[in-house]
């Protein structure tokens, strides 16, 4: 199966990292990345930009809205994501568990709809 | 109709339901283990018993009912995939379905039990934990929504939605029918005991045994307890379980006396407990101590095994209960054990210790409405000659009691104050 797992952290403890440690946090990626390529588990995975890059759309009405932002303004934001292959979902909370965006934030699980 | 034809459908129905009570929650565990779907397995199942009534008069019972019946589930469930799914889903279920149909064709092959990763599949933490015991009862005991309503006092519709949300989720995301690794296996079993025994304390809540269906959940309770022990017997925890509840469930009937009043544990009469239930409780938790490791269902059972030694004759070890609740407090934080604690306290040094003990709770806002915490205020306060304040706890008890029988205990001990 594959899942979705989402990297909600917060970006302002984010952005607060002192520069020293910013290196130990993105090494910290890398490495959990490595891992999963080797296990043959990656798909596919990014870093999003921050949300006040964010634009949200939408259709009412006939009319296209295009407003500033992000979807829901939260604590947390959609920071980041992986899509992995996983035979079950205790194998996806397994790695969900050694995502750093564990550590620092909330990772989502969510399983890719099969069509 | 012959009388023979009677006789017939008279058999194809006993088969039926012996093979039904036997075997349902094997027969949907291994129908559901690959698959993971567990409503399919359920719908697959059903159809196969309504095919066996219709079948069975007319060509005799056959020599393995189960495996009648597990072989016309899965043509169901092949055929049920055929016309659901999309082509490619589908070609994959199918060829499981019939890979698995090929294997179980070695007719004689006894039936694999697949009940505990059936068990823990729906005590999986990714399970909201109120509808893990339903799930349970509903998965592996045949139970139908309505009666697990019922037991757990939710309305039908709404339980339900509730177990079709949860199977849903298993199939959805992909939750293992598998017996966790060791390193999981403490947490995950601990999920697994802790919906057995709520279905025990449902069925337990039914002190006068009025309702069948309650009176029953604490049965099925302790068959699941069995089962469990047999299946992991070195998981101390399991054995613990099952000797607290047998300890408890020895008590059932002493509970009330001829009119239905309430009995409270000290004041009753051990003749009326059931000894052979006793003898298997502590038979279980000796060995279960054998393992060294100790947990909360062990606690409990030590502390019920302490209570019931006063059937030898011998007085009650209020220090050594203190004891035990002491580890108990410390293993689950509960609130309800302090409580007890408190009480104990108050048998081993005195009212005004169990008082000092309560009132050192006493900011914790769950007791607020907690009839125990009242009830054994206002007991010892009795004790110490508080009287208004006794009185007072009483009544703030008899108001939160939903047992007409506690009730009128609670009230004949407050008009005794």
């Amino acid at each position: 199966m594959q899942y979705l797992l989402l990297i909600h952290s917060s970006e302002a403890a984010f952005a607060a990292i002192p520069k020293d440690q910013i290196e130990q946090a993105m090494g910290a990626y890398m490495a959990y990345t490595e891992a999963l390529k080797k296990a043959g588990a990656l798909v596919n995975s990014n870093r999003l930009q921050p949300v006040a890059a964010a634009t949200t759309v939408r259709m009412a009405n006939g009319k296209t809205q295009v407003l500033n932002g992000p979807y829901a303004e939260t604590k947390e934001q959609l920071g980041g994501y992986y899509l992995i292959e996983a035979p079950d979902l205790d194998a996806a909370i397994s790695w969900a568990a050694r995502c750093p965006g564990a550590s620092h934030g909330t990772v989502e699980i969510r399983p890719v709809w099969t069509m | 109709m012959s009388l023979s034809g009677v006789s017939d459908e008279h058999e194809a129905h006993a088969a039926a339901a012996a093979a039904a009570r036997r075997s349902y929650g094997r027969l949907v565990a291994l129908l559901s283990a690959r698959t993971r779907d567990v409503a399919g397995a359920e719908d697959a199942l059903s159809e196969a018993f309504a095919a066996a009534l219709a079948d069975w008069p007319k060509s005799g019972v056959p020599r393995s009912p189960e495996a009648w019946l597990l072989a016309a589930a899965r043509r169901r469930s092949i055929d049920a995939a055929r016309r659901r799914r999309t082509a490619a889903e589908a070609g994959g279920h199918v060829q499981l379905l019939a890979e698995e149909m090929a294997a179980m064709a070695e007719e004689t092959a006894p039936i694999p039990d697949e009940r505990l990763s059936l068990m823990f599949a729906c005590a999986h933490p990714a399970i909201e934990a109120s509808i893990r015991a339903p799930l349970i009862l509903q998965t592996v005991l045949g139970f139908d929504a309505a009666s697990v309503a019922s037991a757990f006092l939710v309305a039908p519709a709404t339980m339900g939605q509730r177990l079709a949300r949860a199977k849903a989720k298993i199939k959805l995301a992909g939750i293992p029918f598998r017996t966790p690794e060791r390193e999981d296996m403490a947490e995950r079993l601990d999920a697994v005991l802790a919906a057995i025994y709520a279905a025990f304390a449902e069925g337990w809540s039914d002190p006068a045994g009025a309702e069948a269906k309650r009176r029953n959940l604490a049965e099925e309770a302790i068959w699941l307890g069995r089962l469990i022990a047999e299946l992991l017997p070195n998981e101390a925890e399991a054995l613990g379980l099952l000797a607290l509840m047998l300890y408890s469930d020895a008590r059932r009937g002493a509970r009330r006396d001829q009119e239905g009043e309430f009995v409270p544990l000290a004041e009753q009469d051990p003749a009326c407990w059931d000894e052979r239930m006793i003898a298997e409780a502590e038979s279980l938790l000796s060995r279960a101590h054998g393992y060294g490791a100790i947990g909360r269902y062990q606690l409990e059972a030590a502390l019920q095994s302490a209570h019931v030694a006063r059937r030898l004759g011998r007085g009650v070890d209020w220090p050594a209960i203190v004891t035990l609740y002491d580890a108990l407090c410390r293993v689950t934080g509960s609130p309800v054990a302090a409580i007890n604690r408190a009480v104990a306290l108050a048998e081993a040094q005195g009212a005004a210790a169990g008082l000092a003990a309560l009132a050192a709770m006493a900011g914790d806002e769950r007791l607020a409405q907690y009839q125990p915490y009242w009830a054994a205020r206002a007991e010892l306060l009795a004790r110490t000659g508080e009287r208004a304040e006794a009185q007072a706890a009483y009544d703030q008890a008899i108001g939160l009691e939903a047992d007409p029988a506690v009730r009128r205990f609670l009230q004949r001990r407050r008009a005794a104050v």
